[in-house]
Formats: structure tokens, sequence, C-alpha cells
């Protein structure tokens, strides 16, 4: 069947995808029978787990390829609404789905930073990049770079560029599902770690692109419904009308009030409490430009079958991950408007000891990790909060003060919060694995391919058969996502952040030499080259020298700042630096060839063929 | 230059795209920047609960950026037909 798949799969897929999201709610159903005859919680959240991972190999599997064009971008037979779908999973990472919504029920206004940093982007590769990149028929991004600057130079430059910020990500994905994984599963971490591999692995190793596609398509369905049932139930239960992103304004106005009352001085909808203004425009700035620079979300856009289809899909992929974002701020408002609740109706404002909802106790004294804290102590039991809340001064409760959630338990912990069954539980955990799987999967694709297709196959071993390079592609899979997994298994304490910094380091390196190689036929390739080692290495270097300064030690004193920037907007000044860079060297070196120009000229046309044959086996 | 196309057709075919750049990228930093630089003004308007400085940058612009883009692909195709380099 998985030989002869290729035709009959990819004409049937409406009707594939249709049986799937019907089995998917047929299994969601089946959860809450069995919840509500009484099947203990674990085994429900066992099946979630199980049900999805296994959904996932069995598309692995049957989507296995021996075929170059296949395992590298899925034989170029995605149509526009499937990538799109495919580039959501991709896109929406873990940090999305369980951090998002916390960082704006704690920032606010300015968490809106992320919401349009991250949606505003795709304008950019849809006018600027991806029709040219599909046009040109590369299988990665330094493919490109390679071919348009002339030879192994800047390949090796954007291969550099291109594994230190995929890298960085992948770990945070690893990490994120270790954590998913240890708190569902209720299994120890450094173990769970290593779960999350193998549900990765299982989807790439053996169709590389193509059953990447197939499952990150089934991933979305999975995240979005997860997403999107809870901030339902809640927009239902308390305005009677099921389009949370239509009334969470009433829960914002009532937010509003209980701020009044509980004192809360910073208002919900005020802009520039934590971020000054000059923070929140730069990071939106780097966040966009970082979008259109990432090398696992430009290379989603080579898989489509033709140019027309490359534009139409980057539309579908912002669709399908606006409708996450425009529900995060909804999320929020309900979470925030739910607890305050709990202290604005309270006596004297104040949370009474006997009161304290089991919830907070039982994310509370989840080990390892600080996610409820209240009187300044771990929330593990009423005993413990009670003496130290006493200690402080307060009797009998606590003020809303007091309390503080971590950012990445307000989405997996907002269904109990609200009171909702064990199954919405499963439901929304098993989303979250999704999203931090599939964008695990898209990124270790990034780093595989450009090592086995750029390093080996075009830099040391041009004559290697087409088995040759899938085996050494598949063996580099495996080793990168162990030392992601190694490295995911230290708890690197600024993963979070990491992952800010993974866009400014994708924006300085790869923005100028890509939008100039196609929009500006004046560019060289030395200027190309020099630009962006001098926008990485600026970028890098304010990175490393703002958050440890160059003793390679947090706050030791010999931290720079430059302008007051923050350092997950670094690419503020790489990105420049690599423009102005590439722009100068262009002019002082001798201007391209008559055959590079043409070329530069036959990639703005859509028609025609596509550019770059890889090959008679391919 | 290769597929039959003339350097004529292909330069006017290129200046109209690239005037179709420039207005998405106008409509995109407009959207994107310029009008939160008046969220504190705009959030003395309440619609529906929301403050409009709030509601903008939580769901206004994510709604033009998705209608921009099908807007873009459309009007490029359209070029893309005008000048007989669209792909068959």
């Amino acid at each position: 069947m998985a030989l002869s798949m290729k035709g009959d799969f990819t004409d049937n897929l409406g009707k594939i995808y249709g049986i799937y999201v019907g089995g998917f709610f047929g299994f969601v159903v089946l959860m809450a029978i069995l919840s509500m005859v009484g099947v203990p919680d674990r085994f429900i959240l066992w099946s979630y787990m199980a049900m999805t991972i296994g959904i996932y190999a069995f598309i692995g599997i049957m989507s296995r390829t021996a075929v170059v064009t296949e395992y590298y971008v899925a034989g170029r037979s995605v149509p526009a609404i499937y990538n799109g779908m495919a580039t959501g999973a991709d896109w929406m990472s873990g940090a999305s789905f369980v951090g998002m919504a916390g960082t704006l029920f704690v920032l606010g206004y300015d968490g809106l930073a992320f919401v349009l940093g991250w949606t505003g982007g795709y304008v950019l590769v849809a006018v600027l990049l991806a029709p040219y990149l599909r046009k040109f028929g590369a299988y990665t991004v330094p493919d490109f770079l390679g071919t348009r600057y002339n030879g192994n130079a800047a390949r090796l430059v954007g291969i550099v560029v291109l594994f230190c910020c995929s890298f960085t990500y992948i770990t945070a994905q690893v990490y994120a599902s270790g954590i998913i994984a240890s708190q569902f599963l209720g299994i120890d971490f450094e173990i769970a770690v290593f779960a999350g591999l193998l549900g990765i692995l299982v989807c790439s190793m053996l169709g590389g692109m193509k059953a990447v596609t197939w499952t990150q398509v089934a991933q979305y369905i999975v995240l979005i419904v997860a997403y999107l049932l809870p901030a339902i139930w809640m927009s239902t239960v308390q305005f009677g009308i099921p389009i949370p992103q239509l009334t969470y304004g009433g829960a914002l106005s009532k937010i509003a009030e209980y701020e009044q009352i509980l004192g809360v001085a910073k208002a919900h909808v005020a802009p520039f409490t934590t971020y000054s203004p000059k923070d929140y425009f730069f990071l939106i700035f780097c966040l966009m430009v970082g979008t259109a620079s990432l090398p696992h979300i430009l290379m989603r856009f080579f898989t489509t079958p033709t140019v027309r289809e490359a534009r139409k899909s980057v539309g579908w992929s912002l669709f399908f991950i606006f409708l996450l974002y425009f529900t995060a701020p909804a999320y929020a408002a309900f979470s925030k408007f739910n607890l305050m609740g709990l202290f604005a109706n309270a006596e004297g404002l104040q949370l009474a000891f006997t009161a304290i909802p089991q919830w907070m106790l039982n994310w509370g004294s989840i080990e390892g990790h600080q996610l409820v804290t209240i009187c300044g102590v771990k929330a593990e039991t009423v005993m413990a909060i009670q003496t130290a809340c006493e200690a402080k001064g307060f009797v009998g409760g606590f003020p809303y003060a007091e309390l503080k959630l971590n950012n990445d338990m307000i989405v997996l912990s907002t269904p109990s919060i609200a009171g909702m069954p064990i199954w919405v539980v499963g439901l929304v955990g098993a989303g979250g694995f999704a999203a931090a799987l599939s964008t695990a999967d898209g990124l270790l694709l990034a780093i595989a391919n450009a090592l086995s297709h750029d390093v080996y196959y075009k830099m040391i071993d041009p004559k290697a058969d087409t088995k040759r390079r899938l085996l050494i592609s598949k063996i580099l899979l495996v080793v990168v996502a162990l030392a992601a997994a190694f490295l995911a298994r230290t708890k690197p304490s600024d993963i979070l952040s990491m992952v800010a910094w993974a866009f400014s380091i994708a924006a300085a390196g790869l923005f100028a030499p890509l939008v100039l190689g196609v929009w500006w036929k004046r560019t060289t390739s030395m200027g190309a080259i020099l630009g962006m080692t001098a926008g990485f290495c600026t970028t890098m270097y304010y990175l490393i020298g703002n958050v440890y300064g160059f003793d390679l030690t947090k706050g030791t004193g010999d931290e720079i700042v430059w302008f007051g920037v923050a350092s997950i907007s670094a690419g503020v000044f790489g990105v420049p630096v690599a423009f102005i860079v590439t722009y100068l060297v262009s002019l002082v070196t001798p201007e391209p060839s008559q055959e590079m120009q043409d070329f530069v000229d036959r990639l703005r046309l859509p028609g025609g063929a596509q550019m770059m044959v890889q090959g008679a086996d391919d | 230059m290769s597929d039959n196309i003339s350097r004529e057709v292909a330069e006017a075919h290129w200046s109209k795209t690239k005037r179709l750049m420039i207005i998405t990228l106008v409509i995109w930093a407009f959207f994107s920047f310029f009008i939160h630089f008046f969220v504190v003004q705009l959030n003395n308007i309440v619609i529906l609960g929301f403050p409009l400085g709030f509601y903008m940058a939580a769901q206004g612009s994510l709604i033009v950026f998705v209608v921009l883009i099908f807007w873009f692909a459309s009007r490029q195709n359209a070029i893309d037909e005008e000048f007989g380099v669209a792909e068959d």
C-alpha cells in the first residue's frame, strides 16, 4: 500500500482527512463517555497520548519513501490548503501553544507584541520570498544561497546561520515535549524527554518531508481542536455565545472592574506597562523579519506544485495560525477573569485558606518547577501556604497580589481552573504535545537536510548515489535529535528566551541575502557573504554580550547594553548591518555575470520550467 | 532570455510586480507599526467591551494580514496573466 500510495493519497486527501477528523471526534466522545462512567483519570490521559502518537507513527510509516524529491520536498505535490495546515503546525511550537496565552495573561497588552510579530511576518514571506524560492526549486535554503552567490562559501555561511537558529529552537521543543509528557503521563522528566524524542523521530525518519507534511496536517487538527474547545466552552458558560473571540470583550470589562476592586496597578489593556514602546516595536520587527528568515518555515513553501500555489499557501498558513493566535488573548482574558473573580468575590478580598482550589495544589506540587507560588512558597499543601502567609501578616486568607502563576501553566491548567472534566484536560495535553512534536520535526528536517544535502552531497561527495544520500540524512536526523535531547535534559534555564533569540539570529543572518538576491540584481557574491557574516556576528556578539557578558557567566557586571535594547530584540542591530554591508560591498565589487543576471530574471517570472534540476535520479 | 518572453515584457511585468510589492508592504507597515503608535488614544474608544487599541493588536491587524496576503496573491496572479508569464 505504501508504495502505491502517492497517487492515491494526494488524490484522496479530502476523504482521508475527513475520516481522520471524524475518527478523532469519535475518540474524544469515547473519552468523554469513559470519564463519565468512572474510568480512572490516569487511563484517560494515557489513552490520549497513546492514541495520538500511534496515529502520527502510522502516518509516518505509511509515508516512508526512498525517492529523493519526496524525501526533501514531499514530491512537490502538497496543495496550498494542506501546506497551510502543515505550516501552521510547523510554526506553532510548544511555546506558542503552552506559553502564549500565559504571556498575555501576565503581560496584558504588551504580550500582544508576540501575537503581532508572529503573524505579520507572513506578509513578508508571501511578497518577498516564497514564490521566488519555489520557482528556483531548491531543496534547502543554503541550496539557494549557494547557487545565487556562486559557490560553497555562501552555502557554508548559510548553513552556520541555519544551524545556530534551528538548533536553539529545537532544544526548546524537545524540552517542551518532555515537560508535557512528564506532567500528563506522570513519568520522570529525564525519561519523558526520550519518549518525546521517539515521537519526533517516528514521524520524520522514514519519510522525510513527505511523512512530516502529512503528520503535521494531522497534528494541526489535533492542536487547533484542543486549543479552541476550552475557549469555546468558557465563552458559552459565561456569556452564552460560543464565539470566544467575540465575547471576551465582556471579560475585559469585568477584568477592568476587578482591577479597580483589587487595586491592581497594571491594567490588562493598558500599553507599555512592562515593555517600553521602543522594546515593543523592536520586538515586533525582529519577530516579523525572523519569521521570513527561518529555514524550517521557508522550506515548507518548496513543497507546493506551482508558484501560484506557493503564494496562496502563505495565505492559508497565516489563516490557520490566525485561528490560534486570535484565540490566545481570549484564553488569557477568560482565565484572568475567572481567577480574579475568586478574590474579588471573596470576603475581605482574600481567598480563604479553606477555599484554596484543588488545582492550585495539584499544579503547585509538581516537582522541579515553581508553577504556583503563594505568599512566596511553592503551593504544595494548605499548611505550608498558611504558615507562609501568616508570617507575612495575612490571617484567614491571602490577597490576589500574593498569588503567582507560571506563564507556561495557563493553557494547560485552564481546563482545571474552569472546572472542566478530565477528558478536556487530556485533549489539551495531546494538543500541546502535537504542537511541540510538529515544530521539532520541521526543525530537525531543516537541520538534517542542510547537513546531508548541502554539506555532504554538495560539498563533500557530489558523486554519492541516492541510497547513500538518504542513508546519511537519516543518520544525521538521529544524531541531531539525540544531541538536542541531551541538551534539553540539562534543563537550560534560558530555554524560552532562546526561542526568541532564534528569530533574531535568523533575521540578521538570512533576511538580507535572501531578499536582495531576488530583488536587487546587482548583489554580488562577496557582498552577500560579507553581509550575512556581519549581520550574524553583530547579533551573536550582542546576544552573548548582553545576556552573559564575555566571561560567559550571568550577572557578573560585564554585560553590554546598546541603546537599552533587550536581548530578544538583538536582530534590530544585525538586520540593518547585513543590508548595509551587502549593499556597500556589492557596489565596490564587479557586477554579477550576465548569466547570473539572466538567472535572476528567470527567477522573477513564474512561468517556464522550475530552474534547478536536481539530477536524473530525483 | 529563455522561456520565449521578450525583455520588454519581462521588464514591464517586473515593474508592475514591484509596484504591487510596495503597496502591499506599505499596508503591512501601517498595520504592523503605525496604527499601534496611537494605542493610548484608540483605547478610549470601547466597542463591545474591547478598547480599540487593544483590539487592533489582538485581532484587527491580524485579520488585515490574512486578507492582505490573499488579496496580494490574486493581484499578482492577474499581473502574471496580463503579461502571459503565468504557469500553464
